[in-house]
């Protein structure tokens, strides 16, 4: 075993941080290290410029533009990203729908749809969920209904993330009605701009609009757009969301938080001594760096097993619960760095009150207590490890 | 031992508890918290009419001449109802500190005003650096010919935007972080040289920035002796921690049980989520965590009289207990609603902040842990 990083491996760190020093805009970085809110534009140009390099899609095939990294140079990536505060990437279009075209689509469909994805043309959500469908995401009702060469689609959607600027939506559609939950369920792409898709704001807890509600109304589709066999949506369904689950460690971002929460520490002064000297508080970031160091091995030695560039199996479950607590610990820790200064909610564009790093440190706790929720909660992962590593 | 209230006692629970059934309901709470205040005036009034703002005050000065127990008794069913109204900052903060220092002239005049109702006033303590160190003061007062002349800025002061009046510490001698050389002054929010920049908090509150720029003072704007008035700052922060404490169970109980009955109507799977043993014992957490904060707000409610040593030990460790049973059930009442826990129209979400907020005000968990350490007594072995 050798732990640290080979030439070629350090060779390429340099590539990454040369990349980014020169082509990810300051004002962008700066809003993402004070967690804020981008606009549509400044996720796309970021994105576009990933494209120019070739570096958009880090795990897909090289045959269709992806990067064919193994998982040190995805890793390498992931960290250097975060430590530059490069924005996140948005999973739906390249890490999740992307995938299940790549393995399940039409020679059509590949066609019309990855190189738009990878260049960024068009902007994905997911449309999953439903308000009886959370965790038991077998359970959606919405119906398509075959009528000629369309499916005419009815029913809601909900917990869309961005759904607001979408072009394009993936969802699972109920297709037989009679078949046992799992198997008369379809995977189908559909155009948000299709009559009878209304989009409606739902605003979370930290006032934010992130969420929406989709209904769907009499919204026909074209066959051509259903993915894989129709009722076989369920694999399609299940083999995606083990790519939502790669990366899903969130290793990069943490270390750039806890980065970040150091030097805040350093700089806040309390009690007339640096806030990172008082006992209690350095004693729960040791231990929140001893907490990632653990995350980030378990990470390395999960996706280093993972099949020839494939990806983990239920493994990824130990890293979904590992890191979203872990990242869920440090936001609390921010806020508790502020003090008396995490109270104020001041919306973008409102002046500071307090220390600047302060403005953010409360909603983004509240914010990130959706990482133990979303993409199979932190309770399902556990269910999926009892039952798919320990045969319980 | 007696755990009973009295009948006294009894009747304040109702009155509140009718009150808020009444004149509370969310809606009409996220109706208050998006006006222009904050909150409501007419609400302000009925909490004056009911002589729930007295609560705290002798019998002489119109008020219920009510300890600890009647302070919980009445602010646990303003935490049931996430009530916004200033009852903390006017009442109970800023009150005491009158109450303790206040000539009788000023008392009847102040606290006359504040049990009526007519006016609402903010505490303003705590300062930008401080943190949660109530004697790190730099705010200065300095005597002149026609009184004091005030200088500097107070953080956070809570319902600062909107008092009529502002109860400020300021220094008078010695430096940073000395117990002595504080004084107390009323100052109307509105003189010349006072300038607040008011915003809403995280858990639909209001507070302010505020600094003071040569703000000239009258002598007797003084609350009590010059350079004294640090037992009344500390009184008031305790009987601000019993209140606070108190909140928190109330809405911890809101929490609990609205959290409960999601799980128990909620279907995943074909069943109520409740059925799932996973969250079963995550309930019982936070059922154990809400007894374990009630628990510690009537010990604290019963130790303002106690001697110093033992009454600081006991307000640390309540409001220890409650920060940390506080964070637990706000994220465990999110965590088991699941997305809906995340919504803005979820009346759980709101319990969860407040609960997470009141651990940033007059000190966090780590804070009072940190004073509980320095108490911590060593008691010899009872042979
Ligand atoms: C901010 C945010 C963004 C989202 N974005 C999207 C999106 O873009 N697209 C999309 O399709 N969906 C999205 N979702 C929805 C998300 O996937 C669901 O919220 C999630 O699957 C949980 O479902 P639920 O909210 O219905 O909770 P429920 O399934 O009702 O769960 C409630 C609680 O019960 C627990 N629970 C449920 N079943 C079990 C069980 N069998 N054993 C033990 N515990 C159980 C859960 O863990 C949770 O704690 C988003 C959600 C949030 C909060
Ligand atoms: C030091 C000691 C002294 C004892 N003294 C006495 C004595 O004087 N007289 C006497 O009669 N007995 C005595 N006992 C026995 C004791 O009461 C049993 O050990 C106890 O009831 C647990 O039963 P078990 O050991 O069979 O564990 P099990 O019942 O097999 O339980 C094993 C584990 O499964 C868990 N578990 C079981 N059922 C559930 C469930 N429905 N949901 C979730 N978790 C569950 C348990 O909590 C435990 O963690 C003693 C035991 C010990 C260790």
């Amino acid at each position: 075993m050798d732990l640290e990083y080979t030439a070629e491996e350090l060779a390429f760190r340099d590539e990454v941080r040369a990349f980014l020093r020169e082509q990810l805009p300051a004002t962008i970085a700066a809003k993402i290290k004070h967690n804020r809110r981008l606009t549509k534009d400044e996720h796309v140009l970021w994105q576009k410029r990933l494209h120019q390099r070739g570096w958009a899609a880090v795990h897909w095939p090289t045959e269709h533009g992806g990067t064919g990294w193994g998982p040190i140079e995805r890793h390498i990536f992931d960290e250097e990203c975060a430590a530059h505060h490069a924005p996140p990437m948005l999973p739906f279009g390249v890490s999740m729908v992307a995938p299940v075209i790549i393995k399940f689509g039409t020679e059509q469909q590949k066609q019309q749809y990855l190189p738009d994805i990878l260049a960024s043309n068009v902007w994905w959500c997911q449309g999953y969920s439903e308000p009886g469908a959370g965790s038991d995401l077998a359970g959606v009702k919405t119906r398509a209904v075959r009528d000629g060469d369309h499916y005419v689609v009815n029913g809601q959607k909900t917990w869309t993330t961005l759904g607001q600027h979408a072009d394009m939506i993936f969802c699972l559609v109920r297709t037989d009605p009679n078949a046992k939950k799992q198997e008369g369920i379809s995977f189908l792409l559909i155009d948000m701009n299709t009559p009878g898709i209304t989009v409606r704001p739902l605003i979370t807890l930290d006032g934010e609009h992130e969420v929406n509600e989709v209904f769907f109304d009499d919204v026909r589709v074209p066959v051509a757009n259903l993915v894989g066999e129709e009722n076989k949506g369920w694999t399609c369904a299940k083999y995606l969301l083990t790519y939502e689950r790669t990366g899903i460690a969130g290793v990069g971002q943490t270390k750039s938080l806890l980065s970040h929460l150091k030097t805040v520490a350093s700089e806040q002064i309390v009690n007339g001594r640096p806030l990172i000297e008082e006992p209690l508080f350095r004693a729960r970031l040791a231990d929140a760096e001893a907490e990632l160091m653990a995350l980030e091995m378990t990470n390395l030695r999960t996706v280093s097993a993972a099949a020839d560039g494939g990806v983990p199996g239920a493994e990824s479950s130990f890293l979904k619960i590992m890191g979203t607590v872990l990242r869920q610990e440090i936001t609390d820790l921010f806020r508790r760095a502020a003090g008396p200064y995490a109270m104020p909610f001041l919306s973008e564009g409102d002046d500071a009150v307090g220390p600047e790093f302060a403005g953010a440190v409360a909603n983004r706790y509240f914010n990130y207590r959706k990482l133990s929720i979303y993409g199979g909660s932190n309770e399902i992962q556990r269910n999926i490890i009892a039952k798919a590593i320990l045969g319980l | 031992m007696d755990f009973k209230l009295n009948d006294e006692q009894r009747m304040l629970e109702e009155t509140v508890g009718r009150l808020v059934r009444d004149a509370y309901g969310f809606e009409t709470r996220e109706k208050n918290r998006n006006s222009a205040l904050g909150f409501s005036t007419e609400m302000w009034q009925q909490l004056a009419e009911l002589g729930l703002l007295g609560v705290p005050f002798s019998e002489e000065l119109g008020g219920f001449n009510g300890g600890g127990q009647e302070l919980m008794v009445v602010v646990e069913g303003f935490g049931r109802a996430l009530l916004l109204e200033p009852y903390l900052a006017t009442v109970v903060l800023s009150g005491t500190v009158i109450d303790r220092l206040g000539s009788d002239e000023q008392k009847a005049q102040l606290l006359g005003s504040i049990i009526g109702g007519e006016q609402r006033f903010a505490l303003a303590a705590y300062e930008g650096q401080a943190f949660y160190d109530h004697t790190q003061v730099t705010t200065r007062a300095v005597a002149n010919a026609d009184g004091y002349l005030l200088n500097g800025s107070k953080a956070v002061v809570l319902h600062g935007d909107s008092a009529d009046q502002l109860v400020v510490i300021a220094r008078t001698s010695g430096d940073d972080g000395d117990a002595a050389g504080l004084t107390a002054f009323v100052v109307a929010a509105d003189a010349a040289g006072v300038s607040r920049r008011g915003y809403p908090t995280v858990d639909g509150l209001r507070a302010a920035e505020i600094s003071f720029d040569n703000v000239q003072l009258a002598a007797a704007a003084r609350l009590g002796d010059e350079g004294a008035a640090l037992p009344a700052l500390e009184a008031a922060i305790e009987r601000g921690i019993v209140a606070l404490c108190a909140e928190a169970c109330g809405a911890m109980e809101v929490a609990c049980d609205q959290t409960l009955e999601y799980i128990k109507e909620r279907q995943q799977f074909g069943v109520a989520i409740g059925r799932f043993q996973a969250l079963q014992h995550r309930m019982v957490d936070m059922r154990m965590a809400l007894e374990k904060a009630r628990s510690m707000t009537i010990l604290a409610a019963c130790s303002l009289e106690l001697p110093a040593a033992e009454r600081q030990r006991r307000l640390a460790a309540a409001k220890l207990i409650i920060g940390k049973t506080g964070r637990l059930v706000s994220e465990e009442a999110i965590q088991l609603h699941g997305g809906m826990g995340m919504m803005d129209e979820t009346a759980v979400s709101h319990y969860a902040k407040r609960l997470v907020m009141i651990d940033h005000q007059l000190g966090d968990q780590q804070y009072h842990l940190q004073r509980l350490s320095a108490l911590l007594a060593v008691d010899d072995d009872v042979a």
